[in-house]
């Protein structure tokens, strides 16, 4: 019993020994000589950095403001790209009709977009909502469209069997059958949403995790630069693993990992 | 051919129309496809002049050459393919799409895998609007039917084939339909299971008074399990003869298979299938090619 639970732990450790190590280099690269501390401060300042930025209140402001606009972006994305792929998915000829169109704006980087949306909507809040927006909906959209046409067709013909409406089809058999797809897409706009956020914050902005980044290069407070990445990844880090959670409960049904916790 | 004679023999001994639960009368299907050469479209015809008569709570099994069509025929019958020429009736109706009073079983299972068990079985029976507590009361009765008490809130992926078709069998049986028409159900388990399933479903037959329409490419299977066989031909496909099968039931008490009578049937079988695979050497070829265009 005992020595299974020291096994355990091992195995634990052992999963986090690389995270420990590059952190211990980290550490004692400035401190011998290896790296300029000016540039890459030793790990335990830039955990100073990040307590004090926590206490000062800053951290928080700004963790908010960027979450609130990642979540508005990926809000309204997930409203329009999720219906929007349900029909094109559906209706062979809203496809045939928009696919050209789609493939073209798919190519177009959302940064690349940026000082387009600046110009219409200005340096506010509208820009940065709309550039997330542009960037997260093109996975939920691409995916809910592969997802309503790639359902099971036996599944399809087994419900049609049984008399189901369009309506029930819909609604019963190819909504479900296409969610983990669905799901896939979501999670792939979730990671580059936060990308999208920080380049858009660090190009205009005068609030948020990005601004945060890029102000203190500026400033050359290298410690807080250094915080402020670290969040961005512990971010990253706690929105996939929510989703995944989030997928495994609602998905408990599925045997083989769409949702696995890796990307 | 001296075979020949025993064609239809059980249809003439009873001439009631009344007793026919469904007819198949000079049913055709024809596609159209494109021609190898030119772009000019061709008729690829699937079924031609296709006659069936079932009876009430008959076991009819249909076999036949791969692409013979029977088991679009199983489909049009089921209601989901429209025929070129001719009518299928079913209770003295014309079949015009699928219904509840037919219900289908198809090799692939085709359960939902984000249902658990008991919601598989109760989807034709929402279907049907049933109130959730009857629908329970029926999907548990049928669960038990086909004898998997117990896994009603599994899903599907935790369920071995076998019993995965047994599950299949129950929800297509749940919402009550006349007719069970099944699409080689057995082909995706193996041998074992599959005699445990023919004399399970010859149970839930007896006990049930369906009439099962089943198509299956194993002579064996059809002779253990009907009444009737209706062996097919193809190119095009049609009802090349029809075999009464005069077993005593009920089958699973001694070794049928391997009983000299059972033998012999499936012989005349074996034989009705071989000849036509020599007829049709030649245009075989031909129609793989257009098979692949489609």
């Amino acid at each position: 019993m005992i020595s299974n639970l020291i096994k355990k732990i091992g195995r634990k450790l052992y999963n986090l020994l690389a995270i420990f190590v590059f952190l211990l280099i980290w550490e004692v690269a400035p401190r011998i000589g290896l790296a300029d501390p000016i540039f890459v401060p030793p790990f335990s300042k830039v955990v100073y950095a990040f307590f004090q930025l926590i206490l000062s209140g800053e951290m928080l402001t700004d963790v908010l403001i960027s979450l609130q606009r990642a979540l508005l972006g990926f809000g309204i994305a997930l409203i329009i790209a999720v219906p929007l792929g349900l029909i094109i998915g559906w209706f062979d000829r809203v496809e045939k009709f928009l696919d050209p169109l789609l493939q073209t704006f798919r190519q177009t980087s959302a940064l690349a977009l940026l000082p387009v949306f600046i110009l219409i909507f200005g340096i506010g809040e509208v820009s940065k909502v709309a550039i997330i927006f542009w960037g997260v909906q093109w996975p939920i959209l691409l995916n809910t469209i592969s997802g309503v046409k790639t359902v099971d067709p036996i599944l399809i013909k087994s419900a049609r069997s049984m008399g189901a409406s369009p309506i029930t089809l819909f609604v019963k058999v190819i909504l479900p059958g296409a969610f983990p797809s669905i799901f896939t897409g979501i999670r792939l706009s979730a990671t580059s949403a936060i990308l999208i956020l920080i380049a858009a914050e660090m190009i205009g902005a005068n609030s948020g995790l990005g601004f945060l980044i890029y102000e203190s290069q500026v400033k050359i407070e290298i410690p807080n630069m250094y915080a402020a990445i670290l969040s961005i990844a512990i971010l990253g880090l706690v929105v996939n693993y929510l989703l995944v959670l989030l997928g495994k409960r609602i998905m408990r049904w599925n045997d083989t990992s769409v949702i696995s916790g890796k990307e | 051919m001296s075979l020949s004679s025993r064609k239809n023999i059980n249809l003439n001994n009873k001439g009631n129309e009344f007793e026919y639960r469904i007819k198949a009368e000079n049913v055709g299907l024809t596609y159209k496809v494109k021609g190898e050469n030119n772009n000019k479209k061709i008729d690829l015809v699937v079924l031609n002049d296709l006659n069936l008569k079932v009876k009430s709570g008959e076991f009819l099994s249909i076999v036949g050459p791969s692409g013979c069509g029977k088991s679009t025929f199983l489909d049009i019958i089921a209601g989901l393919i429209n025929i070129s020429s001719g009518r299928v009736i079913i209770d003295n109706k014309e079949i015009n799409g699928p219904a509840l009073d037919r219900g289908i079983v198809m090799q692939g299972y085709a359960l939902f895998p984000w249902r658990t068990i008991q919601k598989n079985v109760e989807f034709g029976l929402e279907i049907k609007g049933l109130k959730k507590k009857q629908r329970e009361d029926i999907s548990k009765k049928f669960i038990e039917l086909v004898g998997l008490k117990g896994v009603e809130s599994r899903y599907p992926h935790e369920l071995s084939g076998g019993m995965k078709q047994r599950i299949a069998i129950a929800r297509a049986l749940a919402y009550d339909p006349e007719v069970l028409l099944m699409d080689e159900p057995f082909a995706a388990v193996d041998e074992q299971t599959r005699e445990t399933l023919h004399v399970e479903l010859l149970r839930i037959w007896e006990k049930t008074n369906k009439t099962i329409i089943f198509v299956t490419h194993s002579i064996e299977e059809a002779v253990f399990l009907s009444d009737r066989v209706a062996v097919m031909s193809k190119n095009p496909g049609t009802i090349k003869e029809i075999i009464n099968i005069d077993l005593p039931r009920p089958r699973d008490n001694g070794d049928l298979r391997s009983s000299p009578e059972f033998s012999r049937i499936r012989h005349e079988i074996w034989e009705l299938l071989h000849d036509d695979k020599v007829e049709n050497q030649e245009s075989k070829t031909r129609v793989e090619e257009v098979a692949k265009v489609i």
